[in-house]
């Protein structure tokens, strides 16, 4: 499995030279398994517009898996190239609500007066999905997707090629209302979703003193998806969802906080690559 | 395993209410009671652990105003799960310490996002009326 960070922050894009180093997109990570033309693409973001510029003519099917319908995990998606590529197949998959399926939900952006085109008039094949809570497949990967907390109907996935797995969870609160942080595992929003997973995308936009103002808000501190991974028993953890508010240097000093013995921990970076080979991954399972 | 989501919200909602709560799951297990419920009942979650609805429906021994004893089934926290409907009802029952309470009961099932059934919640009020 390949992984490469397209957009990495959280709730706005932030761009300028203060900001360049971990990126101002928001939140896009393309997976690729190794099956030939077909990519899978975690939320659609800013970041996803970058990535349909380069994206390979090769390429005849993309997954998009929205994490949910904040607006900056689907701004990028109408200005997708993949969306305008007659014969492109492409599967939108994300939660519905209560009430509305994701289409319908979906339309209420891509439509007048938001935007000016609609779903059913795009050239690619467009195949747009109620993920389901549980375990499918895609081409080279299977798929796990489960509600997490955060506010709104909202889901984590988890991706396996059958050598290495990757868990994607890029809003999780998973310490709100919780009496003890982390609980116990059945207690615990996203655990299941995570255990020992190779990587865990994982939330952390605020500092742990930040987080006391923004309780409730959906997101979580880098201390507290530090807890939840060394919980979960991941082998690496990339924080995610970056504070608009933190500059590169400010990353770099709160990132420095939190080095774990337990676990490799890094700040998400717009451009960079995660790769494990099969050996890598079957080491760390023997473990 | 963890639970779903929305399982695990009631909980932290109920651990912040003052009014005493029994959380079960799809099974009728009771997976939760808070403490306002602890204190009713006279025993702590930690010292009983989750009980199946043949346990903790009878284990304090709940009886209608007759003196009749009810049976689990017959619990309106039973029948919000059974029949997936709000259920409400009055009875008495016996606390760990022995002290009666007289109370009444509100109970609803926990419908998640795509209509799923999760399980049912009770609220419990000393009835003085």
């Amino acid at each position: 499995m390949i992984v490469r960070f397209w957009g990495t922050r959280g709730s706005l894009p932030t761009p300028g030279s203060a900001t360049q180093r971990y990126g101002g997109n928001t939140s896009c990570v393309e997976v690729r398994s190794g099956e030939p033309g077909a990519m899978v693409v975690l939320d659609a973001g800013t970041g996803i517009c970058a990535f349909g510029a380069q994206m390979s003519s090769s390429v005849s099917r993309i997954d998009i898996l929205l994490s949910h319908l904040h607006m900056d995990h689907i701004i990028g998606l109408g200005f997708f190239a993949g969306l305008f590529r007659p014969g492109l197949e492409v599967h939108i998959w994300g939660p519905g609500s209560t009430v509305l399926p994701l289409r319908a939900r979906l339309t209420r952006y891509l439509s007048p007066p938001l935007f000016p085109v609609r779903l059913r008039d795009l050239p690619c094949r467009l195949a747009v999905h109620d993920v389901p809570l549980g375990t499918f497949e895609l081409p080279g990967l299977q798929v796990t997707a489960a509600l997490v907390c955060h506010p709104g109907p909202t889901v984590g996935y988890r991706l396996d090629d059958g050598h290495s797995t990757l868990v994607y969870l890029s809003d999780h609160e998973p310490a709100l209302g919780a009496r003890r942080f982390p609980d116990l595992p059945r207690w615990t929003s996203g655990f299941d979703l995570a255990a020992k997973a190779d990587a865990l995308i994982h939330d952390a936009q605020y500092s742990d003193a930040e987080y006391e103002h923004h309780l409730g808000w959906g997101h979580s501190s880098i201390g507290q998806a530090v807890a939840f991974a060394v919980h979960a028993g991941v082998g690496q953890l990339v924080g995610f969802h970056h504070d608009p508010w933190h500059d590169d240097d400010t990353l770099d000093a709160l990132y420095s906080e939190y080095a774990d013995p337990r676990l490799r921990v890094t700040p998400a970076r717009e451009g960079a690559v995660l790769a494990w080979s099969v050996n890598e991954a079957a080491a760390r399972r023997d473990r | 395993m963890t639970a779903d989501v929305e399982v695990i919200l009631m909980k932290q909602v109920a651990s912040y209410l003052a009014m005493p709560i029994f959380l079960v799951d799809l099974a009728g297990t009771l997976i939760f009671y808070n403490e306002p419920a602890e204190a009713l009942l006279g025993r702590r979650f930690d010292e009983t652990g989750e009980m199946p609805l043949e346990e903790w429906g009878t284990v304090f021994v709940p009886v209608d105003a007759e003196g009749a004893v009810l049976a689990p089934h017959q619990l309106p926290l039973a029948v919000a799960l059974a029949e997936r409907r709000p259920a409400h009802g009055r009875f008495s029952i016996t606390a760990g310490d022995g002290r009666r309470h007289d109370l009444a009961v509100t109970a609803f099932p926990l419908i998640g996002q795509n209509a799923r059934e999760l399980g049912a919640v009770a609220l419990f009020w000393e009835d003085d009326s």
